[in-house]
């Protein structure tokens, strides 16, 4: 671990708006780093190149004086975001060899602020995993190890390559993309910040899509004022998409003015879940302590439809991906099986390209979506998720954010919980409600657990108010001052 | 048990996945497993409750119905398997 790869992007924003170092010095030590890091499988496609010729071109866009809010930071971006001419493959066998022809909105934007690409980061499978291991690329490695025993550990999923490389040092932050938590969980046990905005804060144009109603991108870094810098570039309305919402982007660091008092911080009672860890719930009571002492009120509220959150989830999230994944048919792109007919082909296609977590869900997709089910699986499911959403609704009524933990265990060991899809899909039980009602949310490193573990404490916020989440985590994030690192750190 | 082998074919063969028969009973067993689970909300009372379409209470918004993209046939087809002549090529459909 270098000076420059251990900066947080504000630090290294100074430093280049100084003059102090280049982004090219930069990025250098980022790509040293990526490589580094290399048995960790953060990345599917590193882009070496790319980055030192972005970073020559902010170099002179900055001596010219047009300095983007991102310009010159190196970041790495989710093998989920289509990249111009650059390897897109949604860690999915099926997309082999798929070089977009155009450019997501959120990687666009990111670029036009002036970010360098470091690489694609790795992720389950279409995303569609709590581990990071249903990648056809094979699993990620937590940096983290729990004390005295070195055996690997998952970095969470899906966006477990992202979380990984910011944790580990090889990026100064990195996009996620969070449909029922896949950006807080994974920077729950990598000890790093994630952030989950409102439901069409950001454009999903170009994204490849797992559950339209649900997926939303998001930033990952070191800071939560690193991630506030991260969500106005990648934010913004978008014509392309047509669920993404014409609001104005805030300035969300000039949000965290550390000032919460008189604020009303919701504590539901129906995330105290059985089997949770004595430690979580610990944490969690010293999380409503620090609110507190910075004088802010926690309330008791009531969620009361919480426990049927994540069902719900998976009706809704596998039908939605069995309709969407539908357009993978070996005939426009990726991986082609050939069959003696057009359907064979598809089958075999099919059959081949996708994993085996991403046929279960198409499969039951299918199923919740067929004739004499609709109504009794999709329909209903539908009519949950409007309970769900109410009972947010009410609580915000009473409070202006929410804080729980963010999962209820830390990271588990490679190939633990892949035989039993329901343990895993337990992973996601505090993160799901607020992706099912569409809210935004953020995870922050709070304390270790007594295996040296990170441990994340979440924020709930009400819609389109990301700056309150900000605000609040901010306090939270100096009051819980996580300075532990993790047992790899990139050169 | 909520789905058997032969369900998990019909499905299979709805989604356009191919399965291999010798995993039909194991996938059986791991989707009745979820459904099962999932069945928790039935006890759950909706009655007159609006089903969910959108997290954002908006109205889709409208384009002019123009055309304001294309034209380039070759990138379109860019990442085909197989492509000739500005279009994708696939097994016979028609005898």
């Amino acid at each position: 671990m270098s000076e420059l790869t251990n900066l947080t992007i504000v630090g290294a924003r100074d430093l280049l708006a100084k003059g102090e170092i280049s982004s090219k010095e930069l990025t250098e030590a980022h790509i040293v780093a990526v490589e580094a890091a290399r048995p960790l499988n953060a990345f599917i496609t590193e882009t070496p190149e790319k980055a030192l010729e972005m970073a020559r071109a902010s170099d002179t866009r900055r001596a010219a004086g047009e300095a983007g809010i991102l310009e010159g930071l190196p970041i790495g971006m989710k093998d989920l975001f289509c990249t111009e001419g650059v390897l897109t493959t949604a860690a999915s066998h099926i997309l082999d060899g798929f070089h977009p022809t155009y450019e997501s909105t959120v990687s666009r934007n990111m670029w036009d602020a002036g970010a360098v690409l470091l690489g694609k980061t790795n992720l389950d499978e279409f995303a569609m995993g709590s581990s990071n291991m249903t990648s056809f690329y094979g699993g990620v490695e937590n940096p983290w190890r729990r004390s005295g025993d070195n055996r690997p550990l998952v970095p969470g999923g899906s966006s477990g390559g992202s979380a990984t490389a910011v944790a580990a040092r090889c990026a100064l932050g990195a996009t996620g993309t969070d449909t029922g938590g896949s950006i807080r969980q994974p920077a729950a046990f990598c000890g790093i910040v994630g952030m989950k905005p409102t439901y069409g804060r950001c454009s999903r144009w170009g994204i490849v899509a797992f559950a339209s109603s649900l997926d939303q991108a998001g930033p990952m870094a070191r800071s939560v004022q690193d991630t506030a810098i991260l969500l106005r570039a990648m934010a913004g309305y978008d014509a392309k998409d047509s669920t993404s919402v014409n609001v104005a982007v805030p300035d969300y660091e000039a949000a965290m003015t550390g000032d919460v008092k008189g604020m009303k911080i919701g504590i539901p009672k129906e995330y105290r879940v059985d089997g949770m860890a004595g430690e979580i719930d610990q944490l969690w009571q010293q999380g409503i302590k620090w609110l507190e002492e910075a004088g802010a009120e926690a309330v008791e509220i009531s969620l009361p439809h919480t426990r049927y959150a994540l069902p719900t989830y998976y009706i809704i999230s596998p039908a939605e991906a069995s309709s969407n994944l539908a357009r993978y048919d070996g005939v426009r792109y990726g991986l082609r099986e050939e069959g003696a007919t057009l359907d064979q082909m598809y089958e075999a296609t099919r059959g081949k390209g996708f994993g085996a977590e991403v046929q279960r869900r198409v499969l039951i997709g299918t199923y919740v979506l067929s004739a004499g089910y609709y109504d009794a699986y999709y329909n209903k499911a539908r009519k949950v998720r409007s309970l769900i959403a109410g009972d947010f609704a009410k609580a915000y009524e009473k409070v202006d954010a929410i804080l729980t933990p963010t999962a209820p265990s830390p990271a588990f060991g490679m190939g633990d919980k892949m035989d039993d899809p329901i343990a895993m899909y337990l992973n996601d039980v505090f993160t799901v409600p607020a992706s099912l009602a569409g809210l935004p949310g953020i995870s922050i490193p709070a304390g270790l657990s007594a295996e040296g573990l990170p441990l994340g404490l979440q924020l709930l916020g009400k819609a389109f108010d990301e700056e309150t989440v900000f605000k609040v985590a901010g306090v939270l994030e100096a009051a819980a001052a996580f300075e532990a690192k993790p047992a790899f750190l990139a050169a | 048990m909520s789905v058997d082998k032969e369900t998990v074919a019909k499905i299979a063969r709805l989604a356009r996945v191919r399965v291999d028969e010798s995993r039909g009973e194991a996938l059986a067993k791991e989707l009745s497993n979820i459904l099962d689970w999932i069945e928790q909300l039935s006890e759950l009372d909706t009655e007159g409750v609006e089903p969910m379409t959108s997290v954002v209470s908006m109205t889709l918004p409208l384009r002019d119905d123009a055309v304001t993209d294309g034209g380039y046939p070759d990138r379109v087809t860019a990442n085909a398997p197989e492509a000739t002549h500005g279009f994708y090529t696939v097994p016979k459909v028609v005898e």
